[in-house]
């Protein structure tokens, strides 16, 4: 068993964070790399990029959104619980790289993932600006330590309630007009990174994009996790998780995240009920 | 007992029950249900003991099978057991999915004539009476000799070196990128074919032998291999299997409702898909199912989706009935489960529907023209034969290559064009010291039985190493 031993509720108790105790994924993991987790013996295999890792104390931290049966099992463990697999590190790194000035966009729970990497980026001598955003305040993750790990930070919320006002493309855009960007990542939700692609684009900023399609194994033997980049089909889980943002088809991957959906629904009701009956 | 010569030839072959075709294709409970003691030695009788057995010949590990008959027909099961072990550490499994029409029963004498032994059927009958009846006790084991093997990967191949060399008294401990040990046997061979409590059984056996098992470690992720020398392990075995799908490379392949065969059986196997929503792993139903291959893994997706309450399912194939892969049981089973067989068929192209779901395939119609690389008649597209057929899920079934990901990550093995581990035939030895390799990663997708034979000529090997030096 991978034991939970620390844990946050976030945005309203809808987002949650896990410190799990895996010394050997630890001691690999790199910024951009993810881990598959299964609660229990019936569980589906997730995959999560990790939002940090702790080599000393031989932890990983994951922080998920909770959308499903799956996410809904994983909220219930509580510290001293865990999963009975964790597999790992999965996915390339993220390859860090001074090349001056970076911007780091994150939407969602892609914030997290986009922490580590915002701090490598950093602490490889780039100059990070760091755009995130959320619906409203009460659903923003990681402002502090986010602030820490860049050199400005903007927040954005779609009503308004905290930072700008607005979508996180908004101050992107403008950056982008300033013109002295060399880098872009982009994280979040598959429509987020679309359009901040575009953006991107117009204006000729290389772009990394970090992809979450359906998996199953993580390690390139199934091809459930194919993404269309470039016009050429890639497995996620090992030519990826990160992409060339300007070549992904992010059409086919909404659509391909839609697969189960009416199994997960169907799923995720029956868990419900079962679980406010008892 | 029927033991005069004359006689033997009257006993016809002994047919093994079977659950009825029309009951079977819905539920995944074991197709064949077994002998009982009767038929086994009434089948065991009309084996003539040859002096030259063509059965033994036949066989890659050269099971002594007269021998192990004849235990049976003698009633000693713990001695029929022994025998088979000798070379084969899976009886149960090999009994029920080795390819025996072209191995032992296709060299067996009676074969010539009539319908040969049925030698498969009565493997398999030894080791299920082992498991209801054994005593369990476990095979003698050689004084610890101090030294650490390392086998990465838990399938038949590895399962072999690891049982081998636990016996010989060296330390064992094997790793598995899955949660679950067993390789192709728990994630792609069905309950139906092969039960999985069968090779959990073989599974737990070795570790009470004293064999550790460590699930999710992806070697070349989680471990390199120069780590696992640096940990302590002297030797080590890659019996990694050939994980990689391979599609047809045709227009719409990434549609929703098309999978690998690895990822479909994956889910109905490993993740026991079929018990949704009892289990939280989902898996498409397929109203008009197509499965694309004739191989054993064609064979066991189109079943799955038999089972899983599908309207129709078609294997589409572009050669004939003659060069169908898959062994001459499962083509019979799955016929006898309503499964059409689409011959000499090509998909071209996949269409679908505005939320990228499929909804039917383009097909050619081929016949069969000059012999190719492999012998077989290379089929060629009939120009204007186009059709269209409806279907929404598809299953690609059409091989496997070698996955790289533990192979990249290794930069001093030597790897042939395919990218498979090229390795000393005869000792299993890669051109990196000190590591072993067999089974599917070294020969390409094959069988069960020769992942174990290349897995128990390296384990000899590994202890030839151990104990006198490379
Ligand atoms: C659906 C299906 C049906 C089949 N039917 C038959 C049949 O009827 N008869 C027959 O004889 N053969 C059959 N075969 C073929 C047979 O199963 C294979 O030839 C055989 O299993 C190969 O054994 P192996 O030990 O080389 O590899 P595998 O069984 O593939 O096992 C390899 C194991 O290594 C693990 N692994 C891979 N990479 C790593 C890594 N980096 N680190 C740690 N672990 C790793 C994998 O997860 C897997 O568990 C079938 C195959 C399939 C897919
Ligand atoms: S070839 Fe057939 S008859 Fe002869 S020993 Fe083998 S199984 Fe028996
Ligand atoms: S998740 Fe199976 S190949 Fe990527």
């Amino acid at each position: 068993m991978f034991k939970i031993v620390h844990r946050e509720e976030m945005a309203d108790a809808t987002v949650i964070l896990n410190e799990i105790e895996a010394p050997l994924i630890a001691r690999k993991a790199k910024p951009g790399q993810f881990v598959i987790l299964k609660a229990n013996e019936e569980g589906e295999r997730i995959p999560l990029t990790m939002a940090e890792a702790n080599v000393e104390k031989g932890t990983l931290t994951v922080i998920y959104m909770v959308v499903g049966k799956s996410t809904a099992l994983f909220k219930t463990l509580q510290v001293g619980d865990g999963y009975q697999d964790v597999i790992g590190p999965l996915g390339k790194p993220t390859h860090i790289e001074k090349v001056g000035n970076v911007v780091c966009v994150g939407g969602g729970t892609g914030v997290a993932v986009l922490y580590p990497i915002t701090k490598a980026m950093k602490e490889a001598g780039n100059h990070v600006t760091a755009i995130i955003g959320a619906r409203n305040k009460d659903l923003l993750i990681l402002e502090d330590k986010m602030r820490e790990a860049s050199n400005e930070l903007i927040v954005c919320t779609d009503d308004g309630s905290y930072g700008h006002h607005g979508f996180v493309t908004d101050p992107l855009r403008e950056m982008c007009e300033k013109g002295s960007l060399n880098q872009a990542i982009l994280i979040g939700p598959v429509p987020m990174m679309k359009f901040a692609s575009k953006i991107t684009e117009e204006y000729d900023v290389p772009t990394l994009v970090s992809l979450n399609p359906i998996m199953v194994d993580g390690t390139g033997m199934c091809g459930g996790c194919r993404v269309s980049v470039g016009g050429e089909t890639k497995f996620a889980c090992v030519d990826g998780p990160e992409f060339d943002g300007h070549k992904v088809d992010y059409d086919e991957l909404m659509l391909r995240l839609q697969a189960y959906c009416e199994e997960e629904k169907q799923c995720y009701e029956s868990y419900c009920t079962i679980r406010d009956a008892v | 007992m029927a033991d005069k010569p004359g006689k033997k030839k009257t006993i016809p072959r002994q047919a093994m029950a079977e659950q009825e075709p029309e009951v079977r294709r819905r539920n995944f409970e074991e197709v064949p249900l077994g002998y009982t003691m009767e038929q086994a030695q009434m089948e065991a009788s009309r084996c003539l003991q040859c002096r030259k057995p063509g059965c033994t010949s036949g066989c890659p590990v050269s099971v002594d099978i007269p021998g192990f008959i004849q235990c049976i027909l003698e009633g000693d099961m713990t001695a029929a057991i022994r025998n088979l072990w000798g070379k084969n550490a899976l009886p149960a499994v090999c009994g029920r999915v080795c390819p025996q029409e072209i191995q032992c029963e296709g060299e067996c004498i009676l074969g010539k004539k009539g319908d040969p032994v049925a030698i498969g059927n009565l493997e398999r009958f030894a080791a299920d009476y082992e498991r209801a009846h054994g005593s369990g006790e476990l095979p003698p084991k050689l004084p610890p000799t101090g030294k650490k093997v390392a086998v990465v990967g838990s399938g038949p191949s590895g399962l072999t070196v690891a049982g081998d060399l636990i016996a010989k008294g060296h330390d064992v401990t094997i790793f598995e990128a899955f949660h679950k040990a067993g390789g192709v046997l728990v994630y792609g061979i069905p309950e139906f074919r092969l039960p999985k409590a069968i090779v959990g059984q073989e599974v737990h056996f070795l570790e009470r032998l004293g064999v550790k098992i460590e699930c999710n470690a992806v070697v070349g992720r989680t471990v390199s291999l120069d780590e696992l020398f640096e940990e302590g392990y002297d030797a080590i075995y890659l019996g990694v299997g050939a994980g990689l799908p391979r599609f047809m490379n045709i227009p719409g392949e990434n549609l929703v409702g098309i999978l690998s065969a690895n990822e479909y059986l994956t889910r109905a196997n490993l993740m026991k898909a079929y018990k949704f929503p009892d289990v939280d792993t989902p898996i498409p139903i397929g109203k008009n199912v197509t499965v694309l291959g004739a191989g054993n893994v064609a064979m066991d997706s189109a079943r799955t989706a038999m089972r899983l309450g599908a309207d129709s399912v078609r294997i589409v194939y572009r050669r004939s009935r003659q060069e169908m892969p898959a062994r001459a049981a499962e083509i019979h089973h799955a016929e006898e489960e309503g499964i059409e067989m689409m011959l000499l068929t090509n998909p071209t192209r996949y269409i679908g529907d505005e939320k990228g779901r499929l909804t039917g395939m383009e097909c050619i119609q081929m016949e069969l023209g000059e012999p190719d690389d492999s012998g077989r008649r290379r089929p060629v597209p009939i120009p204007g034969s186009e059709l269209e057929i409806e279907c929404d899920l598809c299953i690609v079934a059409v091989g496997s290559g070698a996955n790289p990901l533990l192979t990249q990550s290794t930069s001093d093995l030597q790897l042939n064009k395919w990218g498979y581990i090229m390795t000393e035939p005869n000792t299993g030895k890669t051109f990196k010291r000190g590591v072993w390799a067999g089974g599917d990663i070294v020969t390409g997708a094959a069988t069960v039985i020769l992942a174990m034979g290349a897995g128990r000529k390296a384990a000899d090997s590994i202890h030839e190493y151990l104990v006198y030096g490379w």
